[in-house]
């Protein structure tokens, strides 16, 4: 028997496949989508910066996608990818994560990379549920939804993450589920080449964490939830607010050019170097 | 970066100048001396002047500033910066220095350089938001939680917060290691004259580098070398506990005490290149009283000291320069033939406390708290006492 090496494996770190994410989890088809929007993209991964958070799909990029990686501390990865990206504009700078760290704890931390519009990447793989630590509930779970931590149900409403990073200011937002593979691929890949503050929403599935407790129990269950439920946003424009309760409206939310934080960055302090020299110093 | 052609013309410009300004002040022009490429606050009385002066000045030498929208975010950005080989530092107060603890833990695991900056004002909480204090000793030891060492400075003068920026950088790049400057808000606060050194005598200590991927992150030796980030290595940085590789390992009970031992041990077998301390012995005889102070407190003691000896009193004194690692063998030998040892601090006695570990003698604590430093008359009516 001859095996041959699958083509995208030059993109993973090979030593610790297989993954470990649970059967039926999101994060496999997302790492699957992303190293192909890369290859497609035909990015060297050596030019690449990749950071995540703390959670399953901070796993990801680290250790599963073959870059130079930083696997932050808990809601800082945009944060931390900013001093990388200020440093070294040259490198593409991608972070990817849970709703946990970009909702949830590092929420403030999003929404000002938003308004600077730098030049990062954000991935965003919303489980709608804090998985990794058993199932809490998360900024993301919808209203009426029994967690863990919620046991009775969830009281709050759901934030609609892309209303807000677009409202925010960011050059492009989109939101697909793990049903959209190809969408979901082409829109990655338009967010990395995107000059500016690019957001990608990915609803991505949980049978073990979230599944369980909304009768979704495989990973297939939930895909074909999420085919049945999504609207695409042209078509959700017409719809009232009470045809949209319950669906998942996915699409590309914005795609505009605004200043980028890391180009004015370095515009100003040229200008003062240049500056000095002229004084004679 | 770090000394190239903007920041040789920057150091010219300023070279061999004398400046009249404030503490916080000499401690950013320190930094753009000492090489700082990037730096990333937040504003907090009594630090905000750090920030300003990063803003106007370091663009000029080439390097960079930003005010990012919290002291989380300010600490994870100077490392995040740091991988790609920027010399990078924060600087903050009590409240911001507690939102960065997390993160400065991170720098330790991680084994990332970088310099944080604390002027230290009263607390706990928002306390007294513009006065000084040095109640922070101890949280710039243990502030970060699980086991780990750190390298903390303590400057009693605008002179020495400019000149320790070039020693808090080189140890952060040989140790790599985060670096704390524990200033307090009287330091940073005070206006004293500052010179500016000559070009030709500026020399920075340059990270050791590793060459291969498999050294990268860890390594074996007791402070391995540094692969940055746009180098083609696939480095794998985390906080989790991890291999001499980098790659995570957060299950076997060796990997965790072997990893954990070595960052400690790395600070802790080079303590005697760490470690400052600047003594000032009685000249006649054997004095039986002694005094240790340090930052702003230092003053005033070392003034009582000067007076007590104008008044034939025998006194011998030490200032620590370094605080962590702390100079336990420099306490022990100044304190051998002493009976008593006063410590001026700004605080309920955090240091003084320490120090009785290491000296074989009554330990004296000579606290002030409420944001007003110590006065000479005050710690000679100590002296009197004790007598």
């Amino acid at each position: 028997m001859t095996t041959s090496k699958h083509r995208l494996m030059d993109y993973v770190r090979e030593e610790i496949m297989p993954h470990r994410f649970c059967p039926g989890c999101g994060c496999g088809t997302v790492l699957n989508v992303f190293t192909n929007a890369v290859e497609g993209l035909g990015l060297d991964p050596k030019k690449m910066v990749c950071v995540s958070g703390i959670g399953c799909s901070s796993w990801i990029p680290s250790p599963y996608f073959k870059s130079d990686t930083l696997h932050t501390t808990h809601g800082r990865p945009i944060a931390f990818a900013t001093g990388v990206k200020v440093m070294r504009p040259d490198l593409k700078v991608v972070c990817i994560a849970g709703d946990g760290d970009i909702a949830g704890i590092g929420g403030n931390h999003l929404i000002h990379a938003a308004r600077r519009n730098i030049d990062l990447t954000v991935i965003m793989v919303n489980n709608m549920i804090y998985g990794m630590t058993g199932g809490q509930v998360a900024p993301t779970t919808p209203p009426g939804v029994r967690t863990t931590t919620t046991p009775y149900k969830n009281i709050e409403p759901d934030f609609n993450m892309t209303d807000i990073v677009r409202a925010a200011g960011a050059s492009y937002v989109a939101r697909w589920t793990a049903y959209h593979v190809f969408h979901m691929m082409e829109s990655i890949q338009r967010a990395i080449e995107k000059k500016g503050f690019s957001f990608v929403e990915i609803l991505a599935q949980c049978p073990e964490s979230y599944g369980r407790r909304v009768g979704l129990r495989t990973g297939k269950d939930f895909l074909d939830m999420f085919k049945n439920k999504a609207v695409r946003l042209e078509k959700a424009r017409g719809m009232t607010e009470e045809e949209l309760e319950d669906r998942i409206v996915v699409g590309k939310l914005c795609d505009r050019d605004r200043p980028e934080f890391v180009d004015e960055l370095h515009r100003l302090t040229r200008e003062q170097t240049l500056k000095l020299m002229k004084e004679g110093g | 970066m770090r000394m190239d052609d903007n920041r040789r013309r920057y150091i010219k410009s300023l070279e061999g100048t004398t400046h009249f300004i404030l503490g916080d002040e000499a401690c950013a022009y320190g930094a753009i001396f000492a090489g700082c490429d990037f730096f990333a606050g937040y504003p907090i009385t009594p630090a905000s002047e750090v920030a300003e002066l990063a803003a106007r000045e370091l663009p000029r030498a080439g390097g960079l500033c930003i005010q990012m929208e919290d002291e989380l975010a300010s600490m994870g950005a100077i490392i995040g910066a740091s991988w790609t080989g920027a010399r990078t530092m924060t600087a903050t107060s009590g409240p911001g220095f507690s939102l960065m603890q997390e993160n400065i833990g991170y720098a330790v695991m991680s084994e990332t350089p970088c310099v944080v900056v604390n002027v230290q004002r009263s607390g706990p909480s928002t306390g007294q938001a513009t006065k000084p204090a040095q109640g922070d000793m101890y949280q710039a030891r243990w502030g970060t939680h699980g086991d780990h060492n750190i390298i903390a400075l303590a400057p009693n003068s605008g002179q020495e917060c400019f000149d320790l920026m070039f020693r808090c950088f080189d140890l952060a790049d040989t140790y790599r290691t985060p670096v704390i400057l524990l200033m307090d808000g009287a330091i940073g606060h005070i206006r004293e004259s500052i010179t500016m050194p000559r070009l030709d005598s500026i020399q920075y200590v340059e990270r050791k580098k590793a060459e291969a991927a498999e050294e990268v992150f860890g390594g074996t030796d007791l402070v391995p070398g540094m692969i940055h980030y746009g180098e083609g290595q696939n480095v794998h940085v985390t906080g989790s506990t991890h291999l001499p590789t980098g790659m995570r390992d957060v299950s076997t009970q060796k990997v965790h005490e072997v990893l954990i031992k070595r960052l400690y041990r790395k600070i802790d077998e080079n303590r005697e290149d760490i470690i400052q301390v600047e003594s000032s012995f009685t000249r006649k005889g054997k004095a039986k009283i002694g005094m240790i102070s340090y930052g702003a407190a230092a003053r005033p003691a070392r003034g009582a000291v000067n007076r007590y000896r104008e008044d034939g009193g025998k006194i011998d004194f030490l200032r620590l320069i370094t605080i962590w690692p702390f100079p336990g063998k420099q306490v022990s030998e100044f304190a051998r033939n002493l009976e008593v040892l006063l410590v001026p601090e700004m605080n309920l006695g955090q240091i003084s406390r320490e120090i009785e570990r290491f000296a074989d003698c009554r330990v004296v604590p000579v606290s002030k708290i409420g944001g007003i430093p110590h006065t000479i008359g005050e710690i000679s009516s100590a002296i009197k006492e004790v007598l």
